[in-house]
């Protein structure tokens, strides 16, 4: 910026203009970019959507070159599968637990380091800390935790005189005790998402409110939640997308034994991804398996549609 | 319907972007509270220190329950009530780790180093220059193409899986790391975040450089990168972070253990958690350290660049 003096005069005496120009010039600059990485997105992205697409609608079997188009069969098996419709279940009963306690505790953990004055930046850093770790290792970690004799948690509870519990290892408490492990994990995001949207309600809100003589309570719920919907919103969307493909915490967690599939005791944390990754990979019944990666996909799509809806609304305040 | 959530998203991830250009972030920004401190009663305020701090050990206890349990002799381990400290160490969990069942955690690691930092640094070129193309280029039918790569982040990873390891089987790619590799090696969100960023680098600087006659590509690695790095660095933290940690796309393209990365050598104790604690702890820890060290140093970063990407962590 500071050249900006001297630019006319080394455009003259510089070197003489390119054939074609600066235009050209950056055209090459814009093929040699773009070619390269249309290529990357067409194979390694966009074809393998279409592809999936398609074989939904085939019964294409163990990687085999033939497949016969079968129409809508394989969404017919989906809807009367009773493996697909209890990992559903799970799924959406994985989400209905996750994120009401995602957003109440990461809203009031934001309230409360933004109130914590001078020790705010440490607790904001050991909130986040989990969120950077392996979700492998600290699935791990959780899975001794719970662990039902050795456990700390049982343990814990054992010596303050009060009845242990099976977590993993009990279906009504399995599911549970994952959706506990990933508040654990991912609740820095939210606090953090929360306080980013805290700081950006303009103060002059609270100053007029405390004007008019409103004490707190009512200041909370009619000037912050209101004004943090846009921050809730998108909380709430991504969560759910996230939930909904949950797999790893599962994978890790919820195989009890040493060779035990994952998504057990008896199915109770068999969600989508897990059933979908063993239909596909383990079955090798790979047009079924697509057709519940576009089940689920279509799922998420819904809920998109209906981000859109809610954000809409907001912007209308 | 698409579109208008992608705008959704776009909209919120502006704020941030445009704030990391102007060097303070929201989060750096309140330092406000002062007011509210005066106000506050002293004891309120050591009542909410205190229930913090008692979150903060639920949030820190669980990795110093590994790092006492990777330590423990085997007896220890069986003891109720639990030792709090370890009352003899012992290494042993942690030898075993170089020599398993199936592999070896030395292999895992550095396989996991080579692939991460690959992904990293190619992500890193393609989203720049990608980025700088989309914000600073001038060509027919850009804005199509821009939304095309967006709606690709809407798609999920379940849609592709199967049909992508069809792919790699074809390509002959199963058991090797291009399969790892070359896919991710373009990533939408990293094209959408460094566009937004470089959109805030005034265009008069480019043509400025042009006049001087500054070639594209030296324009490109000498105004826009540089004057990226904020941007930058945010995408490298994520990026690192998200590869150290996948998990199911190996999981798939991958069965020599040789080839492991640490999360799928970790995966499996998944099944013997409750007969070789000792091991699965320190295995864990062999992936937990090095990004808590590298965390301890650049936090401020970490967090920036995690709440860009929304929920993305």
């Amino acid at each position: 910026m500071a050249q900006v003096g001297t630019v006319p005069l080394r455009a003259v005496s510089g070197r003489p203009p390119r054939k074609g120009g600066r235009n050209a010039a950056q055209r090459r600059f814009v093929y040699a970019t773009l070619v390269p990485l249309a290529l990357l997105f067409l194979v390694f992205w966009i074809y393998p959507v279409l592809n999936g697409l398609w074989g939904s609608f085939t019964d294409w079997r163990a990687f085999s070159p033939d497949r016969q188009f079968v129409g809508l069969r394989n969404y017919a098996r989906l809807v009367n599968d009773s493996i697909f419709i209890t990992a559903l279940v799970n799924t959406l009963q994985f989400a209905a637990m996750y994120l009401p306690l995602q957003i109440a505790c990461g809203l009031g953990l934001a309230l409360a380091i933004e109130a914590s004055g001078k020790l705010k930046s440490f607790f904001r850093t050991v909130y986040f800390l989990p969120v950077v770790t392996s979700v492998i290792a600290t699935s791990l970690i959780f899975k001794w935790l719970y662990q039902p004799t050795l456990g700390l948690f049982n343990q814990l509870l054992e010596l303050a005189g009060l009845p242990t519990l099976g977590f993993l290892q009990s279906p009504s408490q399995a599911l549970a005790s994952i959706v506990f492990y990933t508040l654990w994990k991912s609740l820095g995001v939210t606090m953090v998402l929360f306080m980013a949207g805290l700081n950006g309600i303009d103060r002059s809100f609270y100053e007029a409110a405390k004007v008019d003589g409103g004490s707190r309570w009512p200041i909370f719920w009619q000037i912050t939640v209101p004004l943090l919907r846009p921050t809730t919103i998108l909380v709430l969307v991504t969560g759910i997308i996230n939930t909904l493909q949950v797999f790893e915490p599962i994978f890790i967690m919820s195989s009890v034994g040493e060779n035990s599939p994952p998504g057990g005791p008896a199915n109770s944390t068999t969600v989508v991804a897990i059933y979908q990754w063993a239909t596909a990979f383990e079955e090798l019944d790979l047009g079924y398996g697509m057709a519940m990666g576009i089940a689920l996909f279509a799922i998420i799509l819904v809920v998109t549609l209906a981000q859109s809806r809610l954000l809409k609304q907001s912007w209308e305040y | 319907m698409t579109s208008r959530s992608t705008q959704a998203v776009a909209g919120h991830a502006v704020g941030p972007a445009s704030a990391l250009a102007g060097g303070r972030t929201p989060l750096a920004a309140a330092e406000e509270p002062a007011l509210a401190r005066r106000r506050r009663p002293a004891p309120t305020r050591y009542l909410l220190w205190l229930l913090l701090g008692l979150g903060s050990v639920a949030m820190i206890g669980p990795f110093y329950w590994m790092a006492i349990t990777s330590l423990k002799p085997r007896q220890e381990l069986l003891a109720f009530p639990p030792t709090w400290w370890p009352e003899a160490f012992t290494l042993d969990h942690w030898r075993s780790l170089n020599d398993l069942t199936t592999g070896s955690f030395p292999v895992f690691f550095r396989n996991s180093l080579f692939v991460t930092t690959s992904i990293t640094l190619l992500t890193l070129l393609t989203s720049a220059a990608a980025g700088y193309v989309f914000a600073k280029m001038d060509f027919p039918g850009r804005d199509r193409l821009f939304w095309v790569v967006l709606s690709m982040m809407m798609i999920p990873f379940t849609v592709s899986i199967i049909p992508s390891y069809a792919l790699m089987s074809r390509l002959g790619w199963i058991n090797t790391y291009w399969a790892l590799i070359v896919p991710v090696a373009v990533n939408p969100f990293g094209i959408f975040l460094m566009r937004q960023f470089i959109s805030s680098i005034p265009s008069d600087l480019l043509d400025a450089a042009r006049i001087d006659g500054a070639s594209e590509f030296g324009i490109f690695c000498r105004i826009v990168i540089p004057l990226s790095q904020a941007a930058l660095a945010a995408l490298a933290i994520l990026t690192f972070i998200a590869q150290w940690d996948n998990f199911l796309w190996p999981l798939v393209v991958l069965n020599e253990p040789d080839l492991y990365t640490l999360p799928l050598g970790l995966a499996q104790f998944r099944g013997r958690v409750g007969t070789d604690v000792g091991a699965t702890a320190a295995g864990s820890l062999v992936s937990v350290i090095p990004v808590l060290v590298v965390y301890a140093f650049a936090q401020r970063k970490f967090i920036e660049g995690i709440a860009l990407s929304g929920l993305k962590g």
